[in-house]
């Protein structure tokens, strides 16, 4: 089970009302290589990996989840108070006709969610490598918003979940290294 | 591009052909993340103290990676 | 609402924001490395302060922890706004 705690993980400001931003940040909130699919992806997968590192994927597909919810903050922040004119220059005008100002994970194009965009192989080397990628192209994806936008307080908090990813990498690298040593296997057998 | 000298990032020229229309960019950048150039991470890492970190987004001083658009000038 | 929040809300949450990042970072690094004694030292002592530091901002501003004993038993505080994305 999860247990809430009243607070994100980081604390996130944006400096403008500017909801075309908020389009791009679709991307991360129900985009292929987004905080959702990552969630999901991680959660998933943990169940079907060596014991040695299912903590590994349990706790990094949790934080993925507060990182979620950052997201969805500077969404929620960036279309607050927008008009529906607003949101129609933003080129929201089709998210708006259907969903007015609520959130919905599409990735920037529009496109919705779908549980293509996450694999489960079932063979730890190929899901590893798999979640190793996810957070390459989730990092890379980080990039090109950060470029698209000038909001310094939003970029700060951009930052935070683009360094993320990171360590993220590392880790799910480091559980590769783990399983991949033979020298335990006499124990197993 | 203000970041010469910084060890994650990498640098390529793409072939110029003698019809692209669009003036050069120049040479092309890429990110080398830290995670790929450190390994398994060793004991004793250097670490940033808990505001800092939370900032920075890792604890761990190694790495830390700052992001900036190259495009910005 | 137009309940304004006072300053000391703000640098009161995010000295706990900074100890629980430095306890997630500890996770993530104790679980591909489970033997490094000095890591969990320090993640024990960061717990203990992070629990210190939520007690006291609960007296102050409510509610913080799912499931944890309230120090206000004349109302029931944790369903009241500010939620995390308002603040």
């Amino acid at each position: 089970m999860w247990s809430y705690e009243k607070k994100l993980m980081y604390p996130v400001k944006v400096s403008t009302c500017n909801p075309t931003l908020a389009k791009y940040l679709m991307e991360q909130y129900g985009g292929a290589d987004g905080e959702l699919a990552a969630a999901l992806r991680y959660l998933n997968q943990r169940y079907t990996i060596p014991d040695k590192v299912i903590g590994v994927l349990n706790d990094i597909g949790t934080e993925e989840f507060a990182h979620l919810e950052m997201i969805a903050t500077m969404i929620y922040k960036l279309t607050k108070d927008a008009t529906p004119d607003q949101l129609r220059a933003a080129g929201l005008v089709e998210h708006y006709v259907s969903h007015d100002s609520a959130l919905f994970y599409n990735n920037a194009a529009g496109v919705p969610f779908t549980a293509t965009y996450i694999q489960a192989k079932g063979d730890p080397i190929a899901d590893l490598y798999e979640d190793i990628a996810a957070e390459e192209k989730a990092r890379a994806t980080y990039q090109w918003i950060i470029d698209q936008s000038d909001d310094p307080d939003l970029n700060d908090g951009l930052r935070f979940l683009r360094e993320r990813e990171i360590i993220h990498a590392q880790r799910f690298k480091e559980a590769v290294m783990l399983i991949t040593e033979d020298r335990e296997q006499k124990k197993v057998f | 591009m203000s970041q010469q000298n910084n060890p994650f990032r990498r640098y390529y020229l793409p072939f110029r052909g003698m019809f692209d229309p669009c003036p050069p960019l120049g040479p092309k950048v890429f990110v080398v993340p830290p995670n790929l150039l450190i390994g398994f991470q060793p004991p004793d890492f250097p670490q940033f103290p808990p505001l800092e970190a939370l900032q920075k987004g890792t604890l761990w001083e190694p790495f830390f990676d700052y992001y900036e658009s190259p495009y910005r000038k | 609402m137009e309940k304004q929040l006072p300053k000391e809300y703000y640098t009161k949450l995010e000295a706990i924001q900074a100890i629980d990042f430095v306890i997630y970072d500890l996770v993530l690094y104790l679980n591909t490395h489970p033997d490094d004694a000095q890591a969990i030292q320090q993640y024990n002592y960061y717990a203990a302060y992070s629990s210190r530091l939520k007690t006291d901002f609960e007296a102050c501003f409510g509610p913080l922890r799912f499931g944890m004993p309230v120090q206000n038993h004349q109302e029931w505080e944790w369903a009241e706004a500010p939620w995390p994305w308002q603040v």
